[in-house]
């Protein structure tokens, strides 16, 4: 019992600092890759014709004159690389002060704190991201259970082609396609934006779509796993219906491994649900990244997108295996 | 064999044999625009008909061929090279180098979805496809060194392994001549898939603007160039013909990547 305990304690611990470790290298990435800018990256925001005095008040509000690193390599007077030390005082611990603050610096381009603008697209893309999930679930288990019950037969190939098509087809290729029958053809739907609840619709099919396919092919394999079981062999010689053995049996079972797959499918979801919201214009963190962050070059803006973006990741990937470990016990101590 | 893997291996061998003769197939420039015959739905002059500035759809999606392998390609090369090497070096040696791999860096890398790091790196980097086939590359080593990580520790314990240590093989000779071709199976469907992957990834940025550049007949700008509403309107063949190119490209990597995966796996085969 002391052991076990033991076990639970470090594994813990091991998985708090894997966190630590995980969302320090994701923090120290996205502040370094400013350095990755070719050239300098106020001229990159301000253009060629700025004068020296703009460039030179851009470079200060945004911390840009001081040094990089803790250390760094610069040229001296006569070419050569020498290495220059610092100190605390530089841009990588700036932004770790203002992270710990809830502060992630000033949009290079409005001024706006980066922070506010994000806040103000989060909510957008969870609920794209959480309807998503909902339209994939209710297509994925229903098909994924009667592929898996009827393997082999006729019904498991077209659900499993089915799949594999779902997979194949990218969502740049669904949502516009969906655009072009329900705005385009018949005027049902609105082609973008995000006014009416029923713009929701159209992007959560695209985005689940391909998400649906995956966890179709998963519940399937899960099925079929779970029906080789003795606990089936006996539930049916109790005499159970077959339709009690795989909701109330099969289904139990075999649904642990498809939540961990929810779970670590979500990044795919929330990269995936870049793409979507530029298809549709619905206006979340995507679309803040790629049309106001890369599109225009303000770099405070996309790496407080990524950043958010990986948080989000790894905070719904520590919970998915919390949840896979209160569900099966079996894996709460090894 | 499995039928849809033959199916794969079809679609496969068409998309290569078009990727090599292209410039023979192709029937128009793909770059010349003509406006005078702009939206042109499809006809045995222009077999995919014309997009929103009047260039030959079918020479373009052709000619996308050669871009998506070629992405394809590299990066699988690069990242199975890469993978496989730090893999088996972590995996066969253990100790600090295991525990930086697969303890660190495979973490990071299971924590930050892969293309949102190739969407940072190409943004801070700059577009074009020499950019865009590295940050494939970095975010697709990993992959393959879990697999070959996993393999090796694996493979390492069986008895032909010491049989050859005892008689006097080097640890070189191990890896290279006993354990790595016992791993590499699984690699092959990695491999696979990872080029359907890749295919995908390349349209997906090129579609955001952040992969090859416009002028270019990369399948992902060519949707992009066709999802307004107005060229939506009067030429959805401009969407459909390299969204099927992308599909099937896609679908017969996959299909070939499942096909060797049941066929290495026999719990996974049909009864």
């Amino acid at each position: 019992m002391r052991s076990n305990l033991k076990y639970k304690v470090l594994g813990g611990l091991r998985r708090v600092a894997i966190l630590l470790l995980v969302a320090w290298t994701v923090v120290s990435l996205v502040t370094l890759l400013i350095e990755l800018v070719p050239g300098d990256p106020a001229v990159a925001v301000l253009g060629e014709q700025a004068t020296p005095e703009q460039f030179q008040q851009f470079r200060q509000k945004h911390g840009l004159d001081r040094p990089p690193f803790f250390f760094s390599f610069p040229r001296d007077a006569s070419g050569e690389r020498h290495f220059e030390w610092h100190g605390r005082d530089n841009r990588y611990t700036d932004y770790w002060r203002g992270i710990v603050k809830g502060d992630m610096g000033l949009s290079f381009r409005t001024d706006k704190p980066v922070i506010d603008l994000i806040l103000e697209r989060y909510p957008a893309t969870i609920e794209l991201a959480i309807a998503a999930l909902l339209v994939a679930v209710v297509i994925a288990i229903p098909l994924g259970v009667v592929a898996g019950t009827h393997r082999g037969t006729w019904i498991d190939n077209v659900a499993s082609v089915v799949a594999l098509i779902g997979i194949s087809l990218p969502s740049f290729v669904i949502g516009p396609m969906l655009v072009y029958v329900f705005a385009v053809k018949v005027h049902w739907l609105a082609p973008s934006g995000r006014f009416h609840w029923s713009d929701l619709i159209l992007p959560s099919l695209t985005l689940g779509a391909a998400f649906s396919a995956i966890l179709t092919r998963m519940v399937r394999s899960s099925v079929i796993e779970e029906l080789g079981e003795d606990y089936v062999r006996t539930a049916r010689a109790k005499g159970l219906s077959e339709n009690v053995v795989i909701y109330k049996h099969v289904l139990k079972n075999g649904l642990i491994p498809v939540v961990t797959i929810l779970g670590l499918q979500l990044g795919v979801l929330l990269a995936g649900a870049i793409i979507t919201e530029k298809i549709f214009g619905w206006p979340g963190l995507g679309l803040l990244l790629v049309e106001d962050g890369i599109g225009k070059r303000d770099y405070r803006v996309v790496q407080g997108c990524v950043l958010v973006i990986s948080m989000t990741y790894i905070i719904a990937n520590t919970l998915t295996d919390m949840v896979y470990r209160f569900l099966d016990p079996r894996i709460r101590v090894s | 064999m499995n039928r849809l893997t033959l199916i794969g291996i079809v679609i496969v061998l068409i998309l290569v044999l078009v990727a090599i003769f292209a410039p023979w197939i192709a029937t128009h420039d793909v770059g010349a625009t003509n406006l005078s015959i702009r939206y042109l739905p499809p006809s045995s002059e222009h077999l995919f008909g014309t997009d929103s500035t009047g260039r030959d759809l079918f020479s373009r999606v052709i000619f996308g061929a050669r871009i998506s392998l070629e992405v394809g390609i590299v990066v699988v090369a690069v990242s199975t090279v890469i993978g496989t090497l730090l893999g088996a070096l972590a995996g066969y040696y253990g100790g600090w180098l295991d525990r930086l791999i697969s303890g660190y860096v495979f973490n990071v890398f299971l924590a930050f979805p892969g293309l949102l790091l190739a969407i940072a790196m190409v943004a801070f980097l700059g577009t074009g496809l020499n950019k865009l086939i590295l940050a494939l590359c970095i975010i697709g080593w990993v992959g393959y060194a879990r697999l070959i990580r996993g393999q090796v520790l694996k493979v390492r314990e069986y008895d032909f392994v010491q049989a050859a240590r005892a008689l006097g093989a080097g640890d070189f000779r191990i890896l290279l001549f006993h354990i790595l071709p016992n791993s590499v199976q699984p690699l092959i469907v990695q491999a696979s898939l990872g080029m359907a992957g890749a295919v995908l990834a390349e349209a997906s940025l090129s579609f955001l603007g952040l992969g090859v550049p416009p002028p270019s007949p990369s399948w992902g700008v060519m949707i992009e160039e066709a999802r307004d509403l107005s060229t939506l309107q009067s030429a959805p063949h401009a969407l459909i013909f390299p969204g099927m190119a992308i599909a099937l490209t896609v679908l017969g990597f996959n299909f070939i990547g499942d096909g060797l995966r049941e066929y290495l796996d026999p719990r996974q085969r049909a009864r």
